[in-house]
This record gives structure tokens, C-alpha cells and sequence, in this order.
């Protein structure tokens, strides 16, 4: 199983991308958007006061004696004062002939309002006309008024500054926004993973905690993936029970005939062809079961889970279950140390290894001798196995815990030769090890180390 | 002692029950957790021997079931999985033991007597033979009152003799029932047993007796 996996662009960077992205189109908009309005309301502003002020020029026009009289008030320069200082022209023309003012001020027919450019600065100029009639006499005036737009443009500015200001502002919130609105959807996706990762091997049960509706699709299928997966590992395992059921359970009434047939049997011939039955019997079975053991210890160790034991009770367990056997052997079993030596590991594993040792010791063992299991926690946690038998090879010690291999001086010993090998498996899943040794007053010793 | 065995298996079941009946115990046999269930509820064993693969469930519900009633009768499980297999639940179950099949019958016995002598409560099953007393489940024996340490094979040795007092056991005999079956026992390993039972019946009015080229004979000496 490959644990890499191929990761092409980020989801998070795209979703902040695109959000960031159109939080600052939006704010573009919105600033060109406030800014034209602005620009025609002060617009509109201008443009009435002038036309006022040009009215109010028109009104002061009169007839006498059969000339137009036209006396420029002063209240319609007044009202067209700004904090600018914006200059004022004006250009008065009677039936289109210039009488006063600046003569390159243009009267333009049907377009009240227009902007040009005049003497280097822009100007707003307003057109009005008024028709004036007397005793015998009908004249047309015709006024232009112009007004630059430094106030205007000064007010413009102001107005684009805070709307930039308030679009910067607009962006920025956007833009967290943005950010958390990502986390919190990338964190659901979080939250998955860390629930996926924090199960342990042997959990396959399906998500029962809420999710969002976009993740139900996804989390069904890991669902139902589990749910396979399950199925076919608990297939399989109780494919392993139900073979093992029906290989031993045939050997069990053999073993158990050959047993009862042995009791009542005299001839010596026979007896001997029972024992051998019995024997082989025996190895076949204990062969069969190291090799579940070695496949279940291997499966184990790949997917290690740790829980939190307490060595020494680990091993008084084993020892209690093991005395009725040992017993049977004269052999004695003990356990030194005691108080607690706390450890995260495997306790089926550990005990596996533990028992394989054991069982080891027990075959090499000389009558009514003794074996015993010391648990230390320093300077690393390790169970040792000693017992009082012939000890290793001494040229050998270095390959007994390679597999199936046995010792020279075995020959004579029921076993597959697994239990070395289940044991350094057990201490190297758990980072520790395996160490095989001789006492100087004789026997073997096995020490099982592991790491925190 | 009183036996229930729970076994599917027809022939398993006959094979244990004949090598139990050997041993002089009686053994009931349910082929079903129906009933196994008839059975506890008609008769009183000191011991349940439970399959786990049954016909008609799975032999840890019985368990559970047999754990909430009020009745405490040890229960051996004989399963065939393999012991590192976590499935193994049998001993958080409520079983007191368990054995692999395939089983050494001395094994079954050992491991049935130290759950027997866990439950200490039980009536006590001792033969009395002369100035001797034993207890099988315990293994003590006292001569004359007086209590005797032995180690399990002269207990064993000692159990067989006292079951067929003026019996003629063969050496080989013996020795099979002594020793497991992947031991390499020398000829003359028996007598040195035969000398230590002597030994710890001396001052008593049993007696081993030798018949040369046949075998031994307990004896009470009136």
C-alpha cells in the first residue's frame, strides 16, 4: 500500500482565490458606481445654480425707450460663489449679436447645459434665452453663462477618496470573510481526516457523527468501502476459525481415541504405533497453530495498536494460566519483580511472545527445574525467560531467530521452530528486541525489550 | 467427578467421554446448547466442558446466558481457534479456562482441577484409603494426619494407584500417563517416581509392591 498520494492544485487556495477575486471586482464596481453618481449629483447642483443665476440675469433685462436695458444684478454673482474661488464668464448677445462679456463664449441653441474647455480650464456653461417684447419692438436675449469647476472637482475628489477608502475597507472584510468562510468548509474536510486517521486498525464501523450534505456522498461510499472491507476481513478470519475448526477438531477425536486406546491396549507393538500416532498428532497441530500464530502476530505488527498495560500483570495473567501445564512437568514457574511496569503496547502480541518463550523454555527444561520471568522497566521495559536447560549453541546464537531455523541440539523436540521468530517480530513491532543469551551458571535466557 | 460435555462432534464427544470414564469420572454429554441447557437445569456438575462452534448457536451466548443465572459451575472452553486470535473472548466471557484443541487428556484434567481448586467453595471429593487421605483437586494427602508435599507426577502416580487399589500397572502404563507424549522418558524413569511414592507412603499401610517383568500393585496392608 502506497501511502503517497498525487495532489494536484488546493482547494483552499482556489476558494480564497475566487472570493478574494470577486470581493475586489466587487469593490471596483462599487467605487465606479458611487463615484458617477456623485460626479452627476454635484452636477446637477451646479447646473441648477447657474441656471438660477442666469434666470435671475434674464429678469433684469427691461425695455426702454425702445432699447433693452440690462443692469447684471449683483445677487446673480453672489449665489455662484464657491470655496474655490471658481471663476465666473458670461457673454450677453441680443438676436445673436455679441453685446457684452467674453465674445468666445458660444450661445448654443437647444443644449442648455454643456462642459468645454475655455482658456485652459474647464467650464460648465449654461445657455438661456428671453424674448422681450415692447411698445414696437420684439427682441430675443441671449445670455451664456460659464463657471470653472475647481470647487466641484475639489468636492468630486473628497467624495472619491472615502468611497476608494470605503472599498478598500469593503475588500478587506471581504477577504477575511473569505478566509474563514474556507476554513470553516476546508475544516469540516479536517475534521473527517482526523477522524478517519484516529481509528484504529482493527474499527471499521461507519461515520455515525453529522456531517454537511455536500460530504454525505463521499462519506457514504468510505462507508460502504468500510463496510466491505469488513466483511471480507471478518470473511476471512472466520474462514482461518472455521478451518482450523475443521483441521483440529478431526485431530482432537483422533488424538483423543489414540489416548483412550493406549490405556487399554497391553501388546508393546500396538502401544508404540498409539504413541506415535499421538506424537504426530501433536507436531502437526502444534505446527498448524504456530503458523496462525505467525500469520496473526505479522498482521498485528503492520498495524500495530498500542493500549495501555501494565507488563507485570500482563505476565502474572500467563504464568496463572500456564502453572497447570508446567506443573504437570515438575517444572516450576515463577515471576520475580513486582509493583508495575506501565507500558503502550499490543497486549495480545506481547503475550503471544511471552508464551512462545515460555513454551521454548518448558521444552528444553530438565526435570524439576525451574523457570523463571523477571518484568524490569530500566532502563527499557523487557521481560527475560531464564531457564536451566542446555542453554544455546554457542555458535549459533546469532541465527536461532531467523525463521524456522532450530537449534542443532533440538532434534529431539516437538516445534516448528516459529517461537524465536514470533518473539523478535512482537519486540521489533514495538521498537525493541530480542536478545538470546547463556547463563554462566547454565541455561538459556531470552530477554524481550521494547522501546517507549 | 461429574462432567457436562457440550460437543457437536459425535465422535470427539465418544472419544473424550470413554478417556474421562477411564479416569473413573462420569460424564454427561450435550450435543446442542438445547440441551446443555436441559441438562444444567435437571442435574449438578462440578464442571461444564463447552464447544464453541455449536449447531444451534455460538457457545459464548450459552456462557453469558449461564453467567447471568445464578448457577456458578466452572466452565472449560474447548475451542480450536488459535490462541493469539483475539477472538478469544471466551475468558472475558465468563469462561474459567480454555484448551486447544487438539488436547493431551492429562492437560484437560490439570486445567480443570486448578480451576476446580480456584473455586474452593466446592465439596471436597477425598479418598480415604487406610491411614491415607487424598484430595485430588487439591493435591494433598496427609499419612496418618500428617500432611506430605508432592510434586504433580507423584500425585499423579499416587492418584492412579488409589483409584485401583491391588490393580497391576504396567511400567510403560505408567509412564504414558506420567509423561506427555513429546518427552523422551528413559525405561527406568518410572522407578525413580515408584521410590518416591514409597517413600511418602512409608509410615502409612499402603504399600507399592513390584511383580518383576510386570509391574507395580498398591497394596493395603491390614
Amino acid at each position: 500500500m502506497s501511502n503517497s498520494v498525487e495532489v494536484s492544485g488546493s482547494l483552499r487556495n482556489r476558494l480564497v482565490l475566487t472570493l478574494i477575486g470577486g470581493a475586489a471586482v466587487l469593490a471596483m464596481l462599487l467605487f465606479f458606481a458611487v463615484r458617477s453618481y456623485a460626479v452627476q449629483v454635484a452636477q446637477q447642483g451646479q447646473d441648477s445654480i447657474l441656471e438660477a443665476s442666469v434666470a435671475s440675469m434674464l429678469d433684469a433685462a427691461t425695455i426702454r425707450d425702445g432699447a433693452v436695458e440690462l443692469d447684471l444684478p449683483y445677487s446673480a454673482f453672489s449665489m455662484l460663489s464657491t470655496s474655490a474661488d471658481d471663476r465666473v464668464f458670461y457673454a450677453i448677445y441680443q438676436d445673436g449679436t455679441f453685446l457684452s462679456g467674453y465674445e468666445d463664449l458660444a450661445y448654443s441653441e437647444g443644449q442648455p447645459f454643456e462642459t468645454q474647455l475655455m482658456r485652459g480650464s474647464d467650464v460648465r456653461t449654461v445657455s438661456a434665452s428671453r424674448t422681450m417684447i415692447g411698445a414696437d419692438l420684439r427682441t430675443d436675449i441671449q445670455i451664456v453663462l460659464a463657471q470653472t469647476q475647481d470647487a466641484l472637482s475639489e468636492t468630486l475628489d473628497q467624495i472619491s477618496r472615502n468611497v476608494a477608502l470605503f472599498g478598500i475597507g469593503f475588500f478587506a472584510l471581504a477577504a477575511a470573510l473569505s478566509f474563514w468562510a474556507t476554513s470553516a468548509t476546508i475544516g469540516q474536510l479536517d475534521k473527517l481526516t482526523i477522524s478517519v486517521t484516529r481509528r484504529g486498525p482493527q474499527d471499521l464501523s461507519p461515520f455515525a457523527k453529522p456531517v454537511p450534505q455536500e460530504m454525505a456522498p463521499l462519506v457514504k461510499s468510505l462507508n460502504s468501502l468500510m463496510g466491505r472491507l469488513d466483511q471480507s476481513l471478518s470473511q476471512s478470519e472466520d474462514f482461518i476459525a472455521e478451518a482450523a475448526h475443521r483441521v483440529r477438531t478431526p485431530l482432537a477425536t483422533v488424538r483423543s481415541y489414540a489416548e483412550a486406546t493406549l490405556q487399554r491396549v497391553d501388546k508393546e507393538e500396538n502401544r508404540e504405533a498409539m504413541r506415535s500416532m499421538v506424537k504426530a498428532i501433536d507436531e502437526s497441530s502444534r505446527a498448524a497453530g504456530q503458523l496462525l500464530d505467525h500469520a496473526m502476530t505479522t498482521f498485528r505488527a503492520d498495524h500495530l495498536e498500542r493500549d495501555d498495560i501494565d507488563l507485570v500483570e500482563l505476565v502474572a495473567e500467563l504464568v496463572q494460566r500456564l502453572t497447570p501445564i508446567v506443573d504437570m512437568k515438575d517444572l516450576t514457574l515463577t515471576q520475580n519483580g513486582d509493583g508495575q511496569v506501565p507500558y503502550a503496547g499490543d497486549p495480545i502480541l506481547i503475550q503471544s511472545a511471552v508464551r512462545n518463550l515460555i513454551d521454548n523454555s518448558m521444552k528444553y527444561s530438565p526435570v524439576e527445574s525451574a523457570i523463571t520471568i523477571t518484568v524490569a522497566a530500566d532502563p527499557a521495559p523487557r521481560i527475560t525467560v531464564c531457564d536451566q536447560g542446555p542453554g544455546f549453541p554457542s555458535n549459533e546464537i546469532e541465527t536461532l531467530t531467523a525463521r524456522f531455523q532450530r537449534g542443532a541440539n533440538a532434534a529431539t523436540t516437538i516445534g516448528s521452530g516459529l517461537g524465536l521468530t514470533i518473539a523478535q517480530d512482537v519486540a521489533l513491532a514495538h521498537g525493541g528486541a530480542l536478545h538470546l543469551t547463556n547463563q554462566p551458571e547454565g541455561g538459556a535466557c531470552v530477554t524481550l525489550s521494547f522501546s517507549h | 467427578m461429574k462432567f457436562l460435555l457440550v460437543e457437536d462432534n459425535l465422535d470427539l464427544a465418544n472419544a473424550i467421554a470413554s478417556r474421562m470414564r477411564q479416569d473413573g469420572h462420569i460424564i454427561d454429554h450435550a450435543e446442542n446448547l438445547g440441551d446443555a441447557q436441559a441438562f444444567i437445569e435437571v442435574g449438578e456438575y462440578e464442571l461444564i466442558l463447552l464447544d464453541i462452534m455449536l449447531p444451534d448457536g455460538d457457545g459464548r451466548t450459552f456462557l453469558a446466558q449461564h453467567r447471568a443465572s445464578d448457577r456458578d459451575t466452572p466452565v472449560i472452553v474447548l475451542t480450536a481457534r488459535s490462541q493469539v486470535s483475539d477472538r478469544i473472548s471466551s475468558l472475558d466471557m465468563g469462561a474459567d479456562d480454555y484448551v486447544t484443541k487438539p488436547f493431551d487428556h492429562a492437560e484437560l484434567e490439570a486445567r480443570c482441577r486448578a480451576v476446580l481448586r480456584r473455586r474452593s467453595g466446592n465439596a471436597k471429593t477425598t479418598i480415604e484409603l487406610g491411614k491415607i487421605t487424598f484430595d485430588p483437586v487439591s493435591g494433598q494427602m496427609t499419612v496418618d494426619g500428617r500432611a506430605v508435599q508432592m510434586r504433580n507426577r507423584e500425585l499423579r502416580l499416587l492418584e492412579l494407584f488409589l483409584n485401583a487399589p491391588g490393580q497391576i500397572f504396567s511400567k510403560n502404563k505408567l509412564s504414558d500417563r506420567l509423561f506427555s507424549f513429546d518427552e523422551d522418558v528413559s525405561e527406568n524413569a518410572i522407578e525413580v517416581y515408584i521410590g518416591r511414592l514409597r517413600k511418602h507412603l512409608s509410615g502409612s499401610d499402603l504399600k507399592i509392591t513390584t511383580l518383576r517383568g510386570i509391574g507395580y500393585r498398591l497394596d493395603h496392608v491390614e
